[in-house]
């Protein structure tokens, strides 16, 4: 029997992956295998209803995303609805499908802040990376008008084995394109990363070395930009606060409407997911099966359970344990109070040069 | 230290919102939150690009009925903080 449910806690972050489509093919998307088709997608009308929803459940950002956001036709009209619905709007794009025409009717619109992805320092091995050619010039092209329009722009670099020996040219790159932020953003095994893991793991010394050259750069450009960087937790001995807690911080809308507490939730077996066409957004974010499901800590096994961190780091990421362990109950094979945690360095190990899995 | 001459205001990407459900007045900035109830209200919401520090100070002793020099101490501490952490131009 559960006891009396406490009231959720109000989500700050929306991230709304407004399409699948994308031009790119990157070996590390998030996006699930499955994509989710072009006649699936929410309309602008629903996604105009899902901001005023949010806002009203607790929701200050709205992360514009996909898939490529720049595919939908109407991603001026779905700004303007996020912005008027009071939420502060970042878009998260390649670049590839924005043009400049477009970003000016987004700024007008009330676009408050740009992200653009990097794959790499130069043209050939980013466009490669990316699985486009032609990727790294027209990012370039899109920063330099983002910031001629002084939107705040931040650079997305995804970290894995092909580049991440590049990090302070990239941070360089980042500096020079006038962003304010950066975001070391190594990969997180999930969806098509997780296919292409053994094509994409770095050795335990690049990520040291890394994590040196990161420390020395926020030094040197204190003030100039914002270093911050994504744990790449399979060199880890605690697990991240995935998502900042299930059912906590934020929630995921798929383009058909799907609600999900992270963009990997529906690897879990036995999730029961609810969509915004049939259910209003709070009554999702209270009551959704799949949302109850990891929310607090009272699913928690041992050693999770009586942990002094467990309500810091929730026993790690559940879409993990579950491919990681087979129960998306277990702790977090990435914390060294698991288990299984000797499986992750087996794991870390089995790198291959193989070609990449691209995401089509 | 910010001149009373100074015309502070919100830099491009950096809001301040209300939100109900979240208790109230909020600035939020690329992968950012901060809460701006109380004093921190009314000192961002009076930092329009037109309004000098000087002006913003008597402004809110006249309204608050407070010392000018205590209110001229927060006020610069208050902005000096939000400069530092590219939340506000001036």
């Amino acid at each position: 029997m559960d006891a009396t449910p406490q009231r959720a806690p109000r989500p700050l972050g929306l991230l709304a992956e407004l399409t699948h489509r994308c031009p790119l093919g990157c070996p590390y998307c998030s996006n699930p295998l499955a994509l989710e088709t072009r006649a699936d997608e929410l309309d602008t009308a629903t996604w105009a209803r899902v901001f005023k929803e949010a806002a009203a459940l607790g929701v200050l950002q709205v992360h514009l995303s996909g898939g490529e956001p720049g595919a939908r036709r109407d991603l001026v009209e779905i700004t303007n609805a996020a912005h008027h619905a009071g939420l502060y709007t970042n878009l998260i794009t390649s670049a590839i499908g924005i043009t400049s025409e477009t970003l000016g009717k987004l700024s007008d619109a009330g676009l408050d802040h740009v992200q653009i992805s990097i794959q790499d320092n130069e043209a050939a091995s980013a466009d490669r990376i990316a699985g486009y050619k032609g990727a790294y010039a027209r990012k370039q092209a899109l920063a330099a008008e983002v910031t001629r329009l002084g939107i705040p722009l931040t650079i997305n670099a995804v970290m894995h084995r092909a580049n991440i020996d590049h990090v302070e040219d990239m941070v360089e790159l980042a500096l020079r394109l006038g962003a304010k932020r950066v975001e070391i953003a190594h990969v997180q095994y999930y969806g098509w990363a997780l296919k292409n893991r053994a094509q994409l793991m770095p050795t335990r010394t690049q990520v040291e070395r890394a994590a040196e050259v990161v420390e020395r750069l926020r030094k040197q450009h204190h003030g100039q930009i914002v270093i911050d960087a994504v744990v790449p937790d399979y060199y880890a001995r605690f697990p991240k606060a995935c998502v900042g807690g299930w059912g906590r911080r934020s929630l995921n809308v798929t383009p058909s409407g799907k609600v999900l507490p992270c963009h990997a939730a529906e690897t879990i077996p036995d999730l029961e997911f609810w969509n915004v066409r049939e259910h209003s957004l709070p009554d999702i974010w209270d009551n959704a099966p799949a949302f109850r499901a990891f929310r607090g800590t009272d699913w928690m096994q041992e050693p999770c359970r009586s942990c002094p961190k467990a309500t810091e780091d929730f026993g790690g990421c559940r879409c993990q344990a579950f491919a990681l362990t087979g129960d998306a109950r277990a702790t977090d094979p990435v914390c060294h109070f698991s288990p299984r945690h000797a499986l992750v360095a087996e794991l870390a190990e089995a790198r291959a040069d193989l070609e990449y899995e691209y995401r089509r | 230290m910010i001149a009373a001459d100074a015309k502070p205001k919100l830099p491009r990407g950096v809001r301040l919102t209300h939100n109900e459900a979240q208790g109230g007045w909020v600035l939020l900035a690329p992968e950012r939150v901060f809460k701006a109830e109380g004093p921190a209200h009314e000192i961002i919401k009076r930092c329009t690009g037109e309004a000098t520090v000087s002006e913003i100070v008597d402004d809110l002793a006249k309204t608050f009925n407070a010392p000018r020099e205590r209110i001229m101490i927060d006020v610069s501490n208050m902005l000096a903080g939000l400069v530092e952490k590219r939340l506000m131009e001036v």
